[in-house]
């Protein structure tokens, strides 16, 4: 079962350079999980104890309980606040299809990482990584640019 | 093209409310058939209002036909989204560059568009697809601010159902029964599957967007005399003489409005220009 995650891990682009000993250490902290259509999976103000790494499918993630801000694909990460206190979820994360993931258990990744700085800071890079995307592109979005007059 | 100050009257053949604040009017050209390259626009003048530069969005392969997508925003345009077939606009052109059909040959093709932008990129995918076999892999990537205010939606629906061609659509707002992708352009590119060391990249939308699509571009290897822009400037006379459209030592309507990037990307860099 272990190995089988691990092959689906190092099939997406953020984790496939990872070694084959920090992808089996990952490994042991994660577990496939499904979601159906419709589905919050996440909630906001609640222990953000997890992590998912979404396969297949498409998350949306909403806040203020209505807007969808963002969607997350195949390959995104949804989730690093089980990496800071107060470890609570920000938004709500809603299955707006189907949905196959990696879920990632905080509490065992924060162990990990702590006993294995290296490997901590391999860890802490991808979730930099995506939320240094994240946060470009909601720059742009922030800019509202086709507001403007371009005929 | 006829003398170039003088419009030329052309009959509204059709209209099609694209959006709450955008019009696609064909004109009847068959009198006088019309040539033009993608890429290129015109002047559009409303008799009474006023004069503006609007990109033909039709196909350049129907001389009998001239068209234009129109977005509602100042105090010509806005009156243009009333006109009904048998009206009657003044058209001089066409004016402008080109994108890039030929230079994109045997390349993949990867066409940004964001908003009403895709107008202006719409004659250049007439192009790739009637010339399919010119060029490897196409993937178009359109993005708006919200499901609502998408151009062109039955022909994106009908691109998306050829094989041939990959469509991607997001938006920057979702709304409840949108189930597609929510964000920026450049994520959707992020993910496109391209040879960025053989691709042809062009864009055309705010230019904001434009600066992070080839931003992303160029970070996912794409060299940037590869990337072609279609710049937006106050075009007046559209013969270069006027000066209205002045940017650096160019005037955009004649030395643009498509621009390759490599020559244009310093100008960015430079304050007030």
């Amino acid at each position: 079962m272990t190995e089988g995650l691990e092959a689906l891990i190092r099939r997406q682009p953020l984790f496939d350079d990872l070694s084959e000993a920090d992808l089996k250490h990952l490994a042991g902290c994660a577990r496939n999980v499904k979601f159906d259509a419709g589905e919050i999976f996440v909630r906001h103000g609640e222990e953000a104890d997890r992590s998912f790494l979404v396969r297949a499918g498409r998350v949306g993630l909403v806040v203020h309980g209505r807007d969808i801000a963002e969607t997350a694909e195949e390959g995104d990460l949804v989730g690093w606040s089980w990496l800071f206190p107060p470890y609570r979820w920000h938004f709500d994360a809603k299955a707006l299809t189907a949905v196959r993931a990696i879920e990632l258990d905080g509490a065992c990744l924060r162990a990990k990482c702590e006993s294995d700085p290296r490997f901590g800071f391999e860890i802490a890079k991808r979730f930099l990584y995506q939320a240094h995307r994240r946060l470009e592109h909601t720059r742009l979005r922030a800019m509202d640019v086709y507001k403007g007059p371009l005929t | 093209m006829n003398d170039p100050w003088v419009p030329t009257p052309m009959t509204v053949r059709e209209v099609v409310r694209e959006t709450a604040d955008t019009v696609t009017l064909t004109l009847d050209t068959s009198a006088s058939p019309f040539a033009f390259a993608p890429g290129q626009f015109n002047m559009v003048y409303l008799f009474g209002q006023g004069e503006v530069p609007i990109s033909i969005s039709g196909h350049a392969d129907r001389p009998d036909e001239l068209v234009h997508t129109i977005r509602g925003v100042g105090p010509v345009t806005r009156p243009m989204l009333d006109l009904v077939p048998g009206d009657v606009l003044g058209i001089r052109g066409p004016f402008g560059t080109a994108w890039p059909v030929e230079e994109a040959r045997g390349t993949d093709v990867i066409v940004v568009a964001g908003g009403i932008g895709l107008a202006p990129l719409r004659p250049m995918i007439y192009h790739l697809l009637a010339n399919r076999r010119d060029y490897a892999r196409i993937v178009l990537i359109y993005g708006a601010r919200q499901p609502d205010q998408m151009l062109f939606v039955d022909e994106l629906h009908h691109w998306r159902g050829r094989f041939d061609l990959t469509v991607e659509v997001t938006v920057d707002q979702g709304t409840e029964d949108w189930f597609g992708p929510v964000g920026v352009v450049t994520r959707s590119l992020a993910r496109a599957r391209f040879d960025a060391d053989d691709a042809t990249v062009v864009t055309c939308g705010p230019e904001v967007m434009m600066r992070f699509v080839v931003h992303e571009a160029v970070r996912m290897g794409v060299p940037q005399d590869r990337i072609w822009a279609s710049m937006e400037r106050n075009m007046k006379c559209a013969i270069g003489l006027c000066g209205h459209c002045q940017w650096g030592p160019d005037f955009v309507c004649k030395q643009g409005p498509v621009y390759r990037w490599d020559h244009i990307a310093h100008r960015f860099a430079e304050k007030e220009l």
